[in-house]
């Protein structure tokens, strides 16, 4: 499982309407992070968006000095068209400076955007409780991080801005044609009407498509990953006809619905392009005829009015022009905005991934009692101090307000505790136990029994149900979980290694612990010899939770993990999983030394471990059936007598 | 590698040449169009009649129409070669990695092949859609549009020759820098995915440390890092606006300048007014062609690279082979290794396995130990020809297994792997896997043997419940002996178990071997295992050591001949007497 490749599984996408309710949620969230960024970006969106209809009028006023100067010759509108030309450049100089601004600035809103997301996803998974991690897939997790993030940059990034720009675009079209003629600007809301119907069928067939493709392409995925993952027992077992068989339904199943979304989505074009060209002719129809009438059928537009009093006058040839120009541009905007459909269909569904992690609730804590560094004078009273003493108490505070301090020893006991991690399924049953400072308590039972769920209890990573769990006298529902964790220590049948040098690992149990610190540990857990033989020693590289390891070493770092962070309580859960005998030899001695002077809850595999325990208990779906030390239980012959002597190892 | 890969066009050829085809047709109709509405605006300029527009507009109509349609056909052709391209090299590359021995798997890691044949292979879809659509769209209208605006704006299209060289230059300057920098975010990227991976998966120990503020910390550190670079490298790119936009407007402005002088000067007999507008129409086309040559050249060299990792696989030949007269039936369970030496790949310094000399009779149980890398999975699989052997030859049932067909050696010897897995589906469908026509009395038969039986009855939907992927839902126990029952359900001649039972308490353990004992006592039984209470009542036991046996005999022989046997039963069964005792 260790080489299981990171690539999550696309997390499938339910079919029908989506919601476009997480979209507002993310502009809001770019706003609030980026108040005064924005509205300069919008700002110059809004420029540049008028200076891209600039051309329009531009053009109109250049025809029209022609068409002056086709009478009158060059000397006479020559200055005009060159200062039309001047003012065009300085129009376009500023449209210019406001989008190379607006882009610029973009590209900071969105990284920043996307950076203060992730780490907003971050910090909130690291509070979220245990029991989260317990019940969802770890794909899952990794798909908001990669996928879902960057369908957000996309949107971000461009399908918002262009939204806006090419709205602005229609509606600064809309305007100048309104201006121009009141009749042509009808026919364009033909066009209009049009376009919509076809982005609404073309489009949400595109959609409809594109939703089944990212389906079929999660199918196939997953379908691959677990092939190739068990790809040796696929050919030991002669199986490769079958898994060819299953791959070609598929991946047929893939052909058809990403040739439907390729298909819906590469006609969308040509159409609407199309409708642009039609309506052109259209335009330039309506305007014919207008300017055919002789004056019979009269232009409506703002622009007779201001210049000659009524709203009425015969069409110009040069409005025509312009028109038609603004129909080309029209279509082309309305087109690209119908484009971004996929994009925020797609955004959507990820922004509702992300903020349902950003919403989940964090753990709870409500702990009052702190950890805290403590001084002991001659005559055995504590006292609260700043430095670092390596002498710990639990400050309490008291109903009264004042505070007492409890020596950190190291006393656990349990008081009828029951548990579930599901309602109705109780798995622990009335547990009390008692494990004085410095004793050691083993777990021995068959898998399910219960054995690791009462170690998810002594740190709270799971809350007891009923009964009660006292931490050196106090109520470790009392006790700030933080606090409460650094005073355990926990070595895992599954080791974890971070990327970073050996060192850092070993670290990782204190954060300030010295290279002397992390290297005596080290020692103390067998780990120092072969640390030393790796190429660089403690400063070798380990990547991939430590795959360039073997299995028995990583045990040994993270014994030695422990042993930096030198807690008062230890537990243990042994590894049972293959190693070879000499590793297993160093791993137990590490273990051993790490176990003594403190209390420690140890999940014992091994008949070595059990014996040396001060108590051993039996467990059975979630009962303490025999409890004694080794020596009690033989003699009184009962299933751990015959865990003992049926095998030497216990499951 | 082109060749190659254009190979998986095959049943697609008439849409991928169709594509094309229609696509110069749209371009062509997409150049006339500005040309006829030229001579639309000009009409209406020099005040005809309604009837000269019905002609423009008519034609200009069906240009239209046509356009549409070549625009349709190319995108639905296109939808199909593109995603029927991808379906062909998505089934050569499965197919070909079917067809992989074990030391063509070893040589590419399981992850490298996921990603060839998912992200790869979109990849070079991607790719391959843009050089049967955009990349003849883009230097078709770019000529096109050119050798119009000649036509049209003669002396005029000469701004081009000024306007070009400077879009050009801009865009490849922004692909130069920005290229390099995106594929070092992409990688930081990576590691920022993987170290989130890393902490889920450790999420236990991050909380037992109390260091998710740390981690928070150091994660920010790193995102921090990843939004600078890709900020670098995002602002070149969004330049990318602006230079087409500059463009764009310079044209307009000189075209526009340049026209008016020009068609007033000669009285609009040498230019006009609809020129001016089909002209303004071509220079857009000739800068909207030269980005998207641009955007071709970057998706193209990106590409490049999946392109690579896919041919690698296609190109990579399997290393075992069914022989030419091959022999259809394994006569019975006989093991025989003679001079066997193996070593991984022609070039490896080390033997893996050397000298080794071994004979097992049919029904034998043989039971393996010795430490990590002392060469015993590489032993036993051998046997079955997952490698082939180096030196000397491995006989099963007599005959060289080199001489088998694949299949009838491999149903006859049934491997449980170390790292074995589990599939999607319920576990009968699991089971299945050893023999598709198994009766469910068989399942079950060969669940008791294995112990799984039990188990699987208490199971909310016994046979029928569902194993997730990789086999989360079950324990490590519990999937073992499913491994186990599905191998015993090929009624193989040989059973190799290794290190299958490793998590599987000593007791059923004991039973397995038990079961196996009395119900398939004419199976060769092959056990490799740790602890040595796995194998010390078998029939033969050999220790291996750095690639040889170091011993061979019996439980009791060994303990007095052999010194690492010896070592490892007292460690495993005194351990912890001495220095605690």
């Amino acid at each position: 499982m260790a080489d299981r490749p990171s690539r999550p599984p696309r997390a499938p996408m339910a079919h029908g309407k989506a919601d476009l309710k997480p979209l507002g949620r993310v502009i809001k969230m770019v706003f609030q992070d980026y108040p005064a960024v924005l509205i300069i970006v919008m700002i110059c969106i809004v420029i540049s968006a008028i200076v891209g209809v600039a051309p329009a009028v531009y053009i109109e006023t250049i025809t029209s000095y022609i068409e002056q100067g086709l009478s009158s010759g060059w000397d006479s509108v020559g200055p005009s068209i060159l200062r039309a030309i001047t003012v065009m450049i300085c129009i376009y100089a500023l449209g210019l400076v406001c989008t190379t601004v607006y882009t610029q600035l973009m590209a900071h809103v969105t990284q920043g955007f996307l950076h203060k997301l992730r780490v907003k996803m971050f910090s909130g998974m690291q509070k979220l409780p245990i029991r989260y991690f317990d019940q969802n897939a770890r794909g899952d997790s990794m798909s908001y991080y990669t996928n879902d993030t960057d369908t957000l940059r996309q949107l971000v990034s461009q399908t918002i801005p262009h939204l806006f720009s090419s709205g602005l675009t229609v509606i600064a079209l809309l305007a100048v044609m309104f201006y121009y003629s009141i009749p042509l600007m009808l026919v364009i809301f033909v066009g209009i009407f049009a376009m919509t119907r076809v982005t609404r069928i073309v489009g949400g067939q595109s959609a409809k498509y594109f939703m089944r493709q990212q389906n079929s392409i999660g199918k196939v995925e997953g379908f691959i990953e677990e092939m190739m993952n068990g790809q040796k027992v696929v050919k030991v077992f002669c199986h490769e006809k079958a898994a060819q068989a299953d791959f070609d339904q598929i991946n047929e199943e893939l052909f058809h619905d990403s040739g439907n979304a390729q298909r819906f989505s590469n006609i969308f074009m040509p159409i609407m392009g199309n409708i642009g060209n039609i309506l052109y002719v259209l335009t330039a129809f309506i305007g014919g005829l207008l300017i055919c009438s002789n004056g019979a059928l009269k232009n409506i537009s703002l622009q007779n009015l201001i210049q000659g009093g009524s709203m009425l006058a015969p069409l110009q040839i040069a409005v025509v022009a312009s028109f038609l120009g603004m129909t080309k541009q029209f279509t082309g905007s309305v087109s690209q905005v119908s484009q971004q459909i996929n994009s925020i269909v797609m955004a959507a569904a990820g922004a509702s991934r992300v903020f349902r992690l950003i919403d989940e609730e964090p753990e709870e804590d409500n702990g009052t009692v702190t950890l805290v560094n403590c001084r002991k004078d001659e005559n055995g009273t504590i006292s609260e101090c700043p430095e670092h003493t390596g002498f710990w108490a639990w400050k309490c505070p008291q109903d009264d307000g004042s505070v007492s301090l409890v020596e950190l020893r190291g006393d656990v006991r349990f008081f009828d505790v029951d548990f579930a991690y599901v309602e109705d399924k109780q798995v622990l049953f009335d547990i009390s136990l008692y494990a004085k400072p410095g004793q050691k308590l083993a777990f021995v039972g068959a898998t399910g029994a219960g054995k690791t769920t009462i170690t998810n209890l002594i740190n709270r990573f799971y809350d007891i149900a009923d009964g009660k769990i006292r931490y050196d006298g106090v109520n470790i529902n009392r006790i700030r979980k933080a606090d409460l964790r650094r005073s355990l220590g926990i070595v895992l049948q599954d080791v974890n290694l971070f990327t970073g040098t050996v060192m850092d690992n070993i670290r990782y149990g204190k954060l300030d612990a010295t290279d002397e610190e992390c290297i005596h540990a080290a020692k103390l857990a067998n780990a120092h010899d072969f640390i030393m033989r790796l190429p660089e020693g403690y400063n070798t590289m380990l990547t991939s939770n430590g795959t360039n390891l073997s299995q028995g070493q990583r045990q040994l770092i993270s014994i030695a993990r422990a042993a930096v962070a030198d807690p008062p309580v230890m537990i243990l859960d042994e590894a049972t999983s293959s190693i070879d005998t000499r590793t297993e030899l160093l791993v137990q001695r590490g273990m051993d030394a790490l176990m003594k002077d403190r209390t420690v809850f140890v999940i014992a595999h091994r008949l070595s471990t059990v014996q040396n325990c001060n108590a051993i208990m039996v467990l059975e779906h979630g009962h303490i059936i025999e409890r004694g030390t080794h020596d009690d239980l033989i003699a009184q012959k009962g299933v751990y007598y015959q865990l003992y002597t049926g095998a030497f190892e216990l499951e | 590698m082109i060749k190659r890969l254009s190979g998986c066009i095959r049943e697609f050829k008439k849409e991928t040449i169709l594509t094309p085809t229609f696509m110069v047709g749209e371009v062509v109709c997409e150049c006339i169009i500005p040309l006829l509405t030229k001579d639309l605006i000009n009409s209406i300029q020099v005040g005809t009649t309604m009837s000269t527009i019905l002609h423009y507009g008519l034609r200009l109509l069906v240009i239209a129409m046509l356009s549409l349609l070549c625009g349709f056909a190319s995108g639905w052709f296109c939808a199909t070669a593109s995603s029927g391209f991808a379906k062909n090299l998505r089934h050569d590359l499965f197919y070909r990695v079917q067809d992989f021995s074990f030391s063509n798997i070893d040589r590419f890691s399981t992850s490298s092949l996921v990603t060839r044949l998912t992200t790869d292979i979109s990849n070079v879809q991607m790719a391959f859609m843009m050089i049967i659509r955009t990349a003849v769209r883009a230097p078709m209208m770019l000529v096109i549009a050119i050798v119009m605006s000649i036509r049209v704006g003669k002396e005029l299209s000469l701004v081009f020759a000024g306007i070009i060289p400077i879009l050009l230059f801009g865009l490849i300057m922004l692909a130069k820098n920005a290229m390099p920098i995106f594929r070092s975010v992409f990688k930081k990227y990576d590691a920022l995915n993987n170290s989130v991976q890393e902490n889920v998966q450790g999420m236990r120990v991050v909380k037992s440390f109390v260091l998710e503020d740390y981690e928070t910390e150091k994660f920010t550190k790193a995102s921090d890092s990843v939004r600078a670079d890709f900020l670098r490298a995002e602002k070149i790119l969004a330049l990318n606006s602006p230079i087409m936009q500059f463009c764009i407007y310079a044209s307009m402005i000189l075209i526009s300048f340049f026209a008016s002088k020009l068609i007033i000067s000669s009285g609009g007999a040498y230019l006009n007014v609809g020129s001016l507008t089909s002209m303004i129409t071509y220079s857009m086309q000739v800068l909207m062609s030269l980005m998207m040559l641009s955007m071709i050249f970057v998706m193209i060299t990106m590409a490049q690279a999946s392109a690579k990792r896919i041919a690698e696989v296609l190109d990579e030949q399997p290393d075992i082979h069914d022989p030419s007269e091959p022999v259809y039936e394994v006569p019975n369970g006989d093991v025989v290794f003679e001079n066997v030496s193996f070593k991984y790949s022609a070039n490896a310094e080390r033997m893996a396995l050397s000298d080794i000399d071994l004979h097992i009779r049919s029904g034998m149980t043989v039971g393996i130990i010795g430490g990590t890398g002392s060469s015993k999975t590489t032993l036993v699989q051998l046997i079955c020809r997952l490698y082939d052997v180096t030196e000397g030859c491995v006989k099963v049932g007599g005959i060289d297994v080199r001489r088998y067909d694949l299949e009838t050696l491999r149903n006859a010897v049934a491997v449980v792997l170390q790292k074995n897995v589990l599939f999607s589906g319920t576990i009968r469908e699991n089971l299945r896997w050893g023999d598709p026509d198994a009766t469910d009395e068989e399942l079950e038969r060969v669940c008791r043997l294995a112990q799984a039986d039990e188990f699987i009855q208490q199971m909310p939907d016994k046979y029928d419940t569902y194993i997730e992927q990789g086999g989360t839902n079950v324990s490590g126990g519990q999937k073992q002996r499913i491994c186990i029952a599905r191998a015993l359900l090929k009624k193989p001649k040989i059973l190799i178990l290794d290190d299958s039972t490793s998590a599987v308490d000593t007791k059923t353990d004991a039973k397995i071997r038990q079961a196996m004992r009395s119900e398939i006592p004419d199976t060769t039984k092959i056990i490799i295992a740790q602890r040595v209470s796995s194998i010390q009542d078998a029939d033969l036991i050999l220790v291996m050591d750095n690639g040889m046996i170091h011993g061979m005999g019996t439980h009791e022989q060994l303990l007095t001949s052999d010194e690492i046997y010896r070592e490892v039963y007292e460690s495993q069964n005194k351990a912890g007497g001495e220095q605690n005792g």
